[in-house]
């Protein structure tokens, strides 16, 4: 019964994954690829996490043994630090790539540039 | 002050990775080897980490994170679904908006420019507290929302969650 629960997971943890990988042939500059190829696979990644944590729980009930306990916990740690960092650097991404004179392609409005183009850029 | 706040946090984070080694507890060998290192630790990123930071230590912040980690989630839900609808027709509408907040200090910037790039469809190219708004880059653009008035439309409930949680 808990195994499909994790095979849930592990299916729209992979689905989302590969939906990320395909944004990034279909979308024509950086950062829309930047949404696919970030935000995509975080939310896949969630949910690979959400199955190791279901299955480790499981085990800790069934057979009481501390090693799953560490597995649960570190998984967590691991899908925190992805959640902080992620976003973090998309943004670095996204601004270095801005400044350094990436246009967005097929733009309908580019409020940043105006901004830039303010201050004498 | 500086020094309790990082000690608490390397002394927890040690905490969590050891856990198990003594049933499903710590044993005392990683109990106080912990101990020392959190200590190290403290002692030498006192510096790295603001006075303020120490307001991170109120348990009613924590409940607050763990109460607006839901609505982000829900946010994300809502979000990927609309993105992968999207990789797959490729109908997009992109393009960078100015969007104007009413946040105070830096913490809050950083919750609100996160959860809106975690959020998928906008992504914050730049933050500028001085000028009190935030440049994002929107995959889908609707009809007439070129320019928005408040973070609403982009952000939903984030900003006023940023607010609460930063203060």
């Amino acid at each position: 019964m808990i195994d499909y629960l994790v095979y849930a997971f592990l299916a729209i943890a992979i689905t989302f994954n590969a939906l990320g990988s395909i944004a990034l042939h279909r979308f024509p500059d950086v950062y829309t690829r930047l949404h696919g190829a970030t935000k995509c696979t975080t939310f896949g990644t969630i949910f690979a996490v959400l199955a190791v944590v279901t299955h480790a729980l499981y085990r800790i009930h069934a057979t009481g043994d501390p090693k799953y306990l560490g597995m649960t916990l570190h998984s967590l740690v691991a899908l925190v630090a992805l959640l902080l960092t992620n976003p973090v650097g998309a943004h670095a991404i996204a601004k270095a790539s801005h400044l350094s004179g990436y246009k967005p392609v097929k733009a309908v409005v580019d409020a940043y540039e105006e901004k830039l183009g303010g201050e004498g850029k | 002050m500086r020094f309790i706040a990082s000690f608490v946090w390397s002394y927890l984070l040690w905490l969590v990775l050891t856990a198990g080694t003594n049933g499903l507890l710590w044993s005392t060998q990683e109990l106080m080897a912990g101990l020392m290192f959190a200590l190290i630790v403290g002692y030498a990123t006192r510096d790295v980490i603001g006075e303020r930071a120490v307001r991170f230590l109120n348990p009613m912040k924590w409940l607050g994170f763990i109460a607006y980690s839901p609505v982000l989630f829900w946010g994300m839900v809502k979000a990927n679904l609309h993105v992968a609808y999207l990789v797959i027709t490729g109908k997009i509408r992109p393009g960078i908006v100015r969007v104007p907040v009413d946040l105070e200090n830096d913490a809050q910037y950083t919750i609100l420019a996160n959860s809106i790039t975690l959020t998928p469809g906008t992504l914050t190219v730049d933050a500028c507290p001085e000028e009190r708004a935030l440049y994002v880059h929107w995959i889908k653009i609707p009809e007439g929302m070129e320019r928005p008035e408040s973070s609403e439309p982009v952000a939903g409930p984030f900003e006023k969650w940023a607010g609460r949680l930063g203060r």
